[in-house]
């Protein structure tokens, strides 16, 4: 019989009195205390069209990736930032932390393992936020569509801004889908945030049928 | 000085301008280091943008009350030094608190915005925030002690402490600058300068690749947008502060546009020094950098201190 | 590389000896842990590369691999043994290496996990490795449908087009040495 010792990290995040070192006994709710719980939103965009139509232009000429490769395509991030293709002009920048950025490259095949961190990333980001897709196995699974440990519809977890198809799509084609980005959110299109606030359950359910070891509460804000 | 409430306006119109000035060589110097690995580099007005992007930010979240005053406690360093110098000696706008603080207020408020910043990144619980402070803590420390052993000097030369003498004193000539008149201070300094301009050597504090970001990790949205406007603000306080010190200040000449022209150079200038020194040299550990603070800028400005003792 | 054979026969049992693809020996399941004692400490084959497992379902059988490096002669010697492939959930038992090389103690988590093979001195052997949660048939195992289960668990897109890659060979690339053949 199998005999994995599952429960162990779940035992960790349960509330517990800890003795600390000077013999004071404390209560700790690590999902109360080591989160912040607050669902998703939907916002509004702003009633003044020209400020909101502002607002968009700023948002889609400085764009902050976050630094996660998630699969073999974010290898092609790479060399963006290298002088052959030069993204910082088109206002592309990195940051370390999900944070601080606004738009997710998942790059390529996400593995159940991957996807829970992803969707962690995801909902750690500030709004308004943007996911661009790249490789086949985000649209269908690609190479990996009959794995047993690899997603094969992506929107199924998180919202899509844009894909890029392709095993492995060149750098310039992520470029492209940049500035594809960048013409939806001038356009008021690219509204994911709400889209996952708003069909919030349905997210949820989708990621708990894989996820089988939900460690962490339902929103990780 | 009396205190009169048309000041504040002032102080804000000083901090208003000096914003997009930072801005304006954030982007320069962005496109220098561009050019320096032959790419375009960022559109000059690239640090706009991010910057009123990220104060647009839709969601936050917050972790606590000290979470909300880091950032003021930066904000407060940067604009701190700004309205207590002469930012331009003799213009009545752009020196708008002087005379009721002294150089050691001065010195304080360049404290401050990291100790702010500890606070706040603690309040945030991200061990890389623990890290970072510890390290920029111990850095900043190091850096400060050849600093205040040149601005000793400074006070034996002159005699005083108020900001407003010394830049008096420098005027008329270029060969009145403390530059030339006590020149082991002002080496002194511009060593302790590198240190605490987060650039290359001395940014391992903030360094990507180890430490994502270094203490702001949690800062988002507005709390970012305040950390970003005073990192525009804060480098510029301090080149105006060095050169009003060590370089003769910015004098107010008849014509706007000679001033401005003298005070972009000036600045500009020292900026570039850590600058080039960034682009020159890899990254410092802490130990090492530490290490550097306290052996040659130390001498110096324990060499500084003594002669001025015995010259004045 | 013959000589370290004879040496190994003289004190094991081999039932079989390959050099085709590289030196392979295969040996009984209760002997395998002393014959790879044997051949680091004696031999000097000190470097664990892998194990590995391989499930042969229809005789019933794992084959387990181990296979070690000698850095001074640079040679590479597997060792094969069998053990008796049990119906899922019970789980084949299997003495462990973790003391000759602490390396061994992953590959037995991996095998554990990816396989349902114990090893119960191993330490962490329980833990779980790369997959979080799993309860269904150790993936790795023949009669696991892993195609069956990304069909059902995510959300295949419809419209999708796939071919077999024996029939797309013989109709689009070889036409005519596919007619032959068939």
């Amino acid at each position: 019989m199998a005999k994995m010792n599952y429960g162990k990290r779940k035992a960790d995040l349960e509330r517990r009195s800890v003795t600390g070192p000077d013999g004071e006994v404390f209560e700790v709710d690590p999902m109360k205390n080591y989160f912040c719980e607050a669902p998703p939103k939907v916002y509004k965009p702003s009633p003044l069209t020209p400020l909101e139509k502002f607002y968009n232009w700023c948002r889609a000429e400085s764009i902050y990736i976050l630094g996660f490769g998630t699969g073999c395509g974010a290898i092609e991030m790479r060399p963006l930032m290298s002088p052959m293709y030069d993204a910082y002009r088109y206002g592309v920048h990195w940051r370390p932390t999900p944070r601080q950025s606004t738009v997710f490259v998942i790059g390529g095949y996400a593995s159940v393992k991957t996807i829970k961190r992803i969707i962690r990333s995801y909902e750690q980001m500030p709004g308004p936020k943007y996911v661009l897709a790249v490789c086949s196995c985000t649209i269908n699974g690609g190479m990996y569509w009959d794995s047993y440990n690899t997603i094969n519809r992506l929107d199924h977890y998180i919202p899509v801004d844009v894909y890029v198809t392709g095993c492995m799509p060149r750098p310039e084609a992520l470029l492209d889908s940049v500035e594809t980005l960048k013409k939806r959110i001038k356009e008021g299109r690219a509204e994911g945030q709400n889209k996952y606030a708003e069909n919030f359950e349905w997210y949820k359910a989708n990621q708990k049928q894989i996820i089988k070891d939900w460690d962490m509460p339902d929103y990780n804000w | 000085m009396e205190f009169k409430y048309i000041n504040i306006l002032y102080a804000a119109i000083t901090i208003f301008v000096t914003i997009n000035y930072g801005l304006l060589l954030q982007g320069i110097i962005g496109k220098i280091y561009a050019r320096v690995g032959k790419r375009v580099g960022i559109r000059i007005y690239q640090p706009w943008i991010n910057i009123i992007r990220q104060w647009v930010t839709r969601s936050s979240i917050h972790h606590g009350i000290m979470y909300y005053l880091g950032p003021v406690f930066r904000f407060t360093g940067g604009g701190g030094i700004l309205i207590f110098l002469p930012v331009i000696y003799g213009a009545p706008l752009f020196s708008s608190f002087v005379g009721t603080g002294d150089l050691l207020l001065v010195l304080y408020f360049m404290f401050i915005g990291t100790l702010g910043m500890a606070l706040g990144g603690g309040e945030a619980g991200h061990p890389y925030s623990a890290i970072a402070v510890t390290r920029g803590l111990s850095q900043v420390t190091a850096a400060e002690v050849p600093l205040v052993l040149a601005i000793f000097s400074l006070t034996i030369q002159y005699g005083t402490m108020d900001i407003m003498k010394i830049v008096e004193a420098q005027q008329g000539s270029v060969l009145n600058w403390t530059l030339f008149t006590n020149p082991l201070a002002t080496a002194a300094a511009m060593l302790a300068f590198l240190g605490s301009m987060m650039r290359s050597p001395f940014d391992v504090v903030l360094a990507p690749q180890e430490i994502p970001i270094g203490p702001p990790t949690e800062y988002q949205s507005q709390f970012l947008a305040m950390l970003m406007t005073n990192r525009t603000i804060f480098p510029v306080a301090k080149t105006v502060f060095y050169v009003t010190l060590f370089f003769g200040g910015i004098p107010l000449y008849d014509s706007f546009l000679l001033t401005f022209a003298v005070f972009f150079l000036k600045t500009f200038l020292v900026y570039m020094w850590s600058v080039f020194v960034g682009v020159s040299f890899p990254r410092f550990r802490v130990e090492q950098s530490i290490r550097f603070f306290l052996k040659w800028p130390l001498l110096i400005g324990a060499a500084a201190v003594i002669a001025a003792q015995i010259r004045y | 590389m013959e000589k370290v054979i004879e040496n190994v026969q003289k004190k094991f049992s081999l039932s079989e000896v390959t050099s085709a693809h590289g030196y392979f020996i295969t040996c009984e399941k209760k002997d395998a842990v002393s014959l790879v004692t044997y051949l680091k400490n004696v031999e000097g084959f000190k470097h664990l590369v892998l194990i590995t497992a391989v499930d042969w379902i229809k005789d019933n059988k794992f084959q387990l691999t181990y296979l070690l490096n000698n850095p001074q002669m640079k040679k590479e010697l597997g060792v094969r043994t069998y053990i008796e492939r049990s119906v899922w959930p019970e789980e084949s038992v299997m003495d462990s290496a973790h003391h000759l090389w602490p390396a061994a103690k992953t590959y037995q988590r991996e095998l554990h996990e990816m396989f349902g093979i114990d090893f119960p001195d191993s330490p962490e052997v329980n833990e779980p490795l790369i997959l979080e949660y799993w309860d269904d048939i150790p993936p790795y195992r023949k009669d696991f449908d892993t195609k069956q289960y990304s069909e059902d668990t995510y959300f295949p897109r419809e419209g999708r087009e796939t071919d077999d890659p024996a029939t797309y060979m013989k109709e689009m690339l070889y036409p005519f040495e596919g007619e032959k053949n068939v």
